[in-house]
């Protein structure tokens, strides 16, 4: 079995590096996620040869980096949950008392040439990592992993509401990063 | 009436579930005649491009590889969970 794993790793892992690292962001936690579902298929054991073991590989992954998403959430301290339910006072910042704009958002757009579109992405990337852990995590799995809405409630054990109420300070917190960092 | 930032919440809503038809309309008629919440509107939608375009450019990136230590070390792992 060991050496099947060799083989996986030889012809399968930068592969599955790329994919983890493009969902999770951040190295380690790819790193992780291709150890696990390492792990998970040579345990499993379950490859029955009817797709190609690359296909396989990745549905497991799949769900690794939905459960690595679930611990950066769950380890997160209680006070944050509980700050969930006070939103509206983190969003002072974007409204004033009548629920007006405070900074109108502004014109974004999405550069055609090549090497300006690179720094484009590569300013939301360092967007991404400041956002919260919390919050990172759950827009990634949404918005990068294109995890259904009802999966992520579901996964996570969130409600309906805190997931909405996340992702739209994700959202927000993302669009003002790049509306400081890119016009 | 709705506040943009009410609208500003159901147009993220959007993006993650259907909306009701009450809150379309009352969305829809906001976005009549406030700009800067067709902006946001916009912010978002490029967002979204952006981030499959990010999510691609990685997935494609023949200069990422798995690093050989972690590699090695996912090896000796699995051979010390066997043992």
């Amino acid at each position: 079995m060991a050496s099947n794993i060799n083989n996986w790793l030889n012809e399968h892992g930068d592969y599955l590096y790329r994919f983890a690292l493009a969902r999770l962001r951040d190295p380690h936690l790819a790193e992780d996620a291709v150890q696990e579902t390492m792990l998970a298929a040579i345990k499993g054991n379950s490859f029955g040869g009817e797709s190609s073991a690359r296909t396989w590989l990745t549905g497991i992954l799949k769900h690794k980096i939905i459960d690595l998403q679930r611990k950066q959430i769950r380890e997160q301290p209680v006070s944050d949950l509980v700050d969930l339910d006070n939103s509206d006072s983190t969003m002072d910042d974007f409204f004033d008392q009548t629920g007006h704009w405070i900074d109108k958002p502004q014109t974004l757009n999405m550069p055609d040439n090549n090497l300006e579109q690179k720094q484009f992405l590569a300013v939301l990337d360092e967007c991404m990592s400041r956002l919260p852990k919390k919050l990172k995590a759950i827009f990634l799995l949404r918005d990068v992993h294109e995890l259904e809405n009802e999966n992520i409630c579901k996964e996570l054990d969130i409600t309906a509401t805190n997931a909405w109420v996340m992702l739209y300070r994700a959202r927000m917190g993302l669009r003002k990063c790049l509306e400081l960092n890119w016009i | 009436m709705l506040t943009c930032k009410q609208a500003s919440q159901l147009i993220s809503q959007s993006l993650d579930h259907p909306l009701s038809w009450s809150q379309k309309v009352m969305l829809r008629l906001h976005l009549l005649m406030c700009i800067p919440c067709n902006q946001f509107k916009q912010q978002l939608k490029l967002l979204r491009v952006a981030l499959q375009r990010i999510r691609n450019a990685t997935e494609n990136d023949q200069n990422i590889q798995l690093p050989p230590d972690v590699k090695d070390r996912i090896m000796r792992t699995i051979e010390s969970d066997q043992q």
